[in-house]
């Protein structure tokens, strides 16, 4: 091998592709990650749980065999990230066991955690049984604020203690940090606790309006200065912690001009598996009317991720309306997100609002100046339908 | 800044939770990683093979220059390039 190769070749080329080629319709990819959704059962009551209003408790989730079936079909399909999460995952007796079934395929395992209802034992557990990573969520760097929005007292010492579990074992451990007007002057602040944690990296992600937090955002939406200081102090602390934690950053969407590339693109390189085994390029995908979605108890995954109506509706380029369909940017955001579009403008196909160039993008900062202005305190906390009922806020 | 400095005696390794694997779908070989994965050409899976937490890297750089018969220069700033930005991306340790 020439010096010339080896110099042009290496280090690592970075995958997947950010940019679809801009003019044809790309071709079907392979998923890389499959968001699994082992339950919808949670301790915690997060305003702005990303979570569907109407979720289906135990009795209607997937047995242990289904979702076997469904991790050994995603690693035939290409899938190398399996995200278990809910929901809080640990509310499933058998996640050890699903653990071990993903490692034995090979597949990459991430818990996505509160770190509520993880005891010792089932962290030792999941250890044995090949665990790779930890992303464990913070409501705030502050145990009272932390507490009071999780709906949980006593949460943040727990998530400590998980935090301290992960670290000691030399397990990665990522920080997930949703922020919102409760907690946007502890941004950064959680930065450095991360860091004081020992995390490897931080997701400091700005509320995404969606499910809960589409249904609270009045009490959830900081002001546009908020938001900008609350983002220039995490971007600063990038290049201080350069080297000890990786930040993931996710923009203030009702404060952006453009819009975020949803999913990377819908039904390109990740799919979402609901408790009862739908599945989904994302999360909020079943609050758009008519689409038709498939389930994994009655379908391959192979088969779904290729011709799933719900899926095929939004790839490549075909669907856009205009500003998008001959927009410059159609190739990196997608025209942004779709449940967004039918969320505030009405139509699924439509540029996403949050961009500037959309004729209702108006509406976004009435929207944001409007709700960042009201009452903090009366959010609905995320709860499933029965136990709602049974404890009546 | 990183605590560590990359040197020739550095002994880069893959941190836990980061892992080579031979993704038989792409037919390519890939670097897994909390939340990302890259896909790797035959010459970085060759260097991060070596990266055992045992050699240092005025050794691996050796061993590669000498497989390759290519400019061991060269050798050694590619070498440098990937394993910096592993440890900057917290994937590998030195």
């Amino acid at each position: 091998m020439s010096e010339k190769s080896l110099s042009e070749k290496a280090p690592a080329e970075k995958a997947p592709a950010e940019k679809a080629p801009a003019e044809k319709s790309p071709a079907l990819a392979l998923p890389s990650g499959m968001l699994a959704e082992l339950t919808y059962r949670c301790p915690l009551a997060c305003p702005y749980c990303s979570n569907p209003l109407q979720m289906g408790g135990r009795d209607s989730e997937m047995s242990t065999d289904d979702w076997r079936a469904i991790f050994s079909q995603a690693a035939e399909l290409g899938v190398l990230h399996v995200h278990l999460s809910g929901g809080e995952p640990a509310s499933r007796r058998d996640l050890r066991e699903l653990v071990a079934h993903c490692a034995e395929l090979d597949l990459y395992t991430n818990l996505i955690t509160s770190g509520v209802g993880v005891t010792r034992s089932i962290f030792d557990g999941l250890v044995a049984a090949g665990l790779d990573h930890v992303q464990l969520s913070i409501q705030d760097s502050q145990p009272e604020g932390a507490d009071w929005i999780g709906g949980y007292e006593g949460g943040y010492a727990k998530k400590l203690e998980v935090a301290a579990w992960v670290v000691a074992e030399g397990m990665p451990l990522t920080v997930n940090a949703v922020i919102h007007r409760a907690n946007v002057h502890h941004a950064a602040d959680m930065v450095d606790f991360a860091v004081r944690l020992g995390a490897r990296r931080i997701e400091i992600a700005h509320t995404q309006y969606y499910g809960w937090a589409l249904h609270n955002r009045a009490h959830l939406m900081p002001t546009r200065a908020q938001s900008e200081e609350a983002y220039r102090q995490v971007e600063e602390r990038r290049e201080r912690y350069k080297g000890r934690i990786v930040i993931d950053h996710v923009a203030p969407d009702y404060h952006a001009k453009y819009p975020k590339a949803c999913m990377s693109g819908w039904g390109r390189l990740t799919l979402n598996v609901t408790p009862q085994g739908v599945v989904l390029p994302c999360h909020a995908a079943q609050t758009i009317p008519g689409l038709e979605f498939w389930n994994a108890r009655e379908k391959k995954l192979a088969d779904i991720w290729a011709h799933s109506p719900g899926f095929n509706a939004f790839r490549g380029f075909e669907w856009m309306l205009e500003p998008c369909r001959s927009c410059e940017r159609k190739a990196e955001d997608f025209g942004g997100c779709r449940c967004q579009a039918l969320a505030l403008v009405g139509d699924a196909a439509a540029c996403d609002p949050i961009c500037s160039k959309s004729p209702h993008h108006g509406l976004i900062d009435e929207i944001a100046a409007r709700d960042s202005a009201e009452e903090i305190k009366g959010f609905a906390p995320r709860r499933i339908a029965a136990a709602r009922e049974k404890n009546p806020a | 800044m990183t605590d560590v400095e990359l040197t020739c005696h550095s002994r880069p390794h893959l941190l836990r939770g980061v892992k080579l694997k031979n993704d038989q779908v792409r037919k390519t070989w890939v670097l897994l990683a909390p939340e990302r994965f890259l896909r790797l050409n035959a010459i970085s899976v060759d260097i991060l093979r070596r990266c055992d937490g045992q050699a240092a890297l005025a050794s691996i750089v050796d061993e590669l220059a000498n497989t390759y018969a290519a400019d061991r220069a060269v050798v050694d700033r590619d070498v440098r390039v990937l394993v910096s930005s592993l440890v900057e991306k917290r994937m590998m340790g030195l």
